[in-house]
């Protein structure tokens, strides 16, 4: 088994998502079932093929340092579900 | 039991490009909240970030300066923490393909020159500000996007004060690159540490803690030595370190518990696959190494051989860029290398520091032309050098030339004979009894009366010409 379930619980912690306990074991199957498949690239011999850090084949794709006009303030809260005087307003989080 | 304290720096500089690292939103320090955002900063799903250039430039020159070797091929990735100062839930940064690595800055401590090893330079961008309130948290994503670089020291360090003198020559080169503010204060420089004591001896490294939260060097310097000290308590009672992070507290001068290793950090990194690998080909490391301007080190050697400068004035004069600018700008114009330097290094920096100027804003408040003529004033003997010293303060910020200082003040040498032998007259028929004392072997009553006459001519009086004339009179008069 390639995930436990301890390990999902970790990563729901570091996501910061309550996960309740039935939530945990559906997706500690579901998720073990998706590794499994994926392990299934193992049985490839890739022992002679470099390894890649990026799918495209282009390196080196670069923006000039020019600036360019920001959101205008109403519309940088726009989506935001609470906000004061122009700042993003979170639950308290110390 | 006696201790080795070992000391790593973790530094953020952040630079100063016209655009943030992968959007084109400004870099301004101080707008209002969240006027300076834009989709890709505030991590809006569908949009791609896109490196600035002139981030990887000055990275570039950033690592050539620091004799750090810069990576043929670099890559970005994804660091992942779920904190409102990050809208993405992930930040982009460098991990096992940095930009470069294995330089060194040597520093100087009392017995030798040190090298202190740089393992690391990476790029990143900053996160968003957070402003707790008592109902809410409130975040401002202005400084997200920023474009910074972490540089990594082994841990090569001995003591707070070599961190103090790695950070004082670390921000010294950075400024002569001119690519960041390096201001502490401001956040453009910021420094966290790993700290961790052994017993003498030992190979083993002891349990380190993480501290943060300081916000000078001075701080650094302070907050390292009262955690060498706890951490010294702590084993010398036979106790053991936690590996924690701990916040500096400026005003209590202690560190405090942040969290412990339970809590540390899992980034879960993985490649940044919204941004393309980069390449650094040969020739363009040539070239960025071949336009490094002259740095401190190299510019200390020159200004003690080039205009003689002892060790310690060059020390001083090249840990900052726009004084030793200032400096040779002046020494061009008043070949006397040693009293520029003595100037430079008494009544203008204390000038600078009571007035917090910083040396950048030297030549626009004070022309080296203006410090030229007061120095050549003195030479020809129109001025004595203490009454140069008074016209200094007039001199900053004023458009006023030295002369018309001069004139308006009416501060001119008195260099004529007659006028002085008259002074000399009044102050000997004043003090008759200090003359005779003089006469009966008393060395310093002469000064005395030097000074008497100092004092009726309000410090105009030349120097060497009253105390020519007075000897003279006194012996006459025997
Ligand atoms: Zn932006």
């Amino acid at each position: 088994m390639p995930i436990s379930r301890a390990t999902v619980e970790h990563i729901a912690r570091l996501s910061r998502i309550a996960l309740p306990d039935a939530e945990a074991a559906l997706l500690t199957g579901q998720l073990d079932t998706i590794l499994r498949y994926i392990e299934k690239l193992d049985q490839l011999d890739t022992a002679s093929i470099p390894a890649m850090s990026h799918v495209l084949g282009l390196t080196n794709v670069f923006r000039e340092d020019m600036r360019r006009p920001s959101l205008a303030p109403e519309d940088s809260l726009a989506n935001a579900p609470a906000g004061d005087n122009g700042q993003f307003q979170v639950p308290k989080i110390i | 039991m006696s201790y080795e304290t070992i000391i790593g720096l973790e530094v953020h500089v952040q630079l100063k490009t016209a655009s943030k690292a992968f959007c084109g939103c400004g870099t301004e320090f101080g707008l209002a909240p969240n006027t300076q955002v834009c989709p890709v900063c505030l991590g809006f799903p569908g949009t791609l970030p896109v490196l600035n250039r002139q981030f990887l430039n000055y990275g570039l020159r950033v690592a050539l300066a620091l004799n750090c070797q810069p990576a043929a091929f670099l890559k970005f990735d994804r660091k992942h923490y779920f904190y409102p100062d990050l809208p993405k839930n992930y930040q982009i940064s460098q991990y096992d393909q940095p930009l470069a690595a294995n330089g060194w800055i040597d520093i100087d401590t009392p017995q030798e020159r040190k090298r202190i090893r740089i393992k690391r330079v990476h790029m990143e961008e900053d996160a968003g500000k957070l402003i707790h309130t008592a109902a809410a948290t409130l975040v401002d994503y202005n400084r997200c996007g920023m474009p910074l670089l972490e540089i990594v020291s082994e841990p090569d360090i001995a003591s707070a004060q070599q961190a103090y003198d790695y950070l004082v020559k670390l921000k010294a080169i950075i400024a002569y690159l001119d690519v960041s503010d390096c201001d502490m204060e401001k956040g453009s420089l910021r420094c966290d540490a790993n700290i961790s004591l052994r017993p003498c001896g030992q190979q083993r490294l002891g349990v380190k803690t993480e501290v943060k939260n300081m916000n000078s060097f001075k701080g650094v310097r302070d907050a390292l030595n009262y955690e060498a000290g706890r951490q010294e308590d702590i084993l010398g009672a036979g106790g053991a370190i936690e590996q924690q992070t701990r916040l500096w507290n400026e005003t209590q001068q202690k560190t405090i518990l942040m969290r412990s290793k339970e809590e540390a950090h899992d980034y879960r990194y993985f490649p940044e696959p919204d941004l393309v690998p980069f390449t650094i080909a040969p020739q363009t490391i040539a070239a960025a190494q071949a336009t490094l301007p002259e740095l401190p080190e190299a510019k200390k050697e020159r200004l003690m051989n080039q205009f003689g400068l002892p060790a310690y004035d060059a020390d001083v004069i090249s840990s900052d860029k726009h004084l030793a600018l200032f400096f040779e700008e002046t020494a061009k114009g008043y070949p006397v290398p040693k009293t520029v330097s003595n100037w430079l290094m008494g009544d203008i920096m204390s000038y600078c520091n009571e007035h917090r100027l910083d040396f950048a804003q030297l030549p626009e408040v004070l022309p080296a032309r203006n410090l030229i003529d007061l120095l050549q004033r003195i030479d020809q003997g129109t001025i004595s050098g203490k009454i140069a010293k008074t016209i200094l303060p007039e001199l900053f910020g004023s458009d006023k030339t030295v002369d018309r200082i001069i004139a308006e003040k009416n501060l001119c040498q008195i260099s004529d004979t007659a006028e002085l032998n008259e002074v000399i007259r009044t102050v000997l028929r004043e003090n008759a009894g200090v003359v005779t004392e003089f006469k009966s072997g008393k060395e310093k009553s002469f000064m005395f009366l030097v000074g008497q006459i100092m004092k009726k001519t309000r410090g105009k009086a030349n120097p060497q010409l009253i105390t020519t004339l007075l000897r003279e009179r006194i012996n006459s008069e025997t």
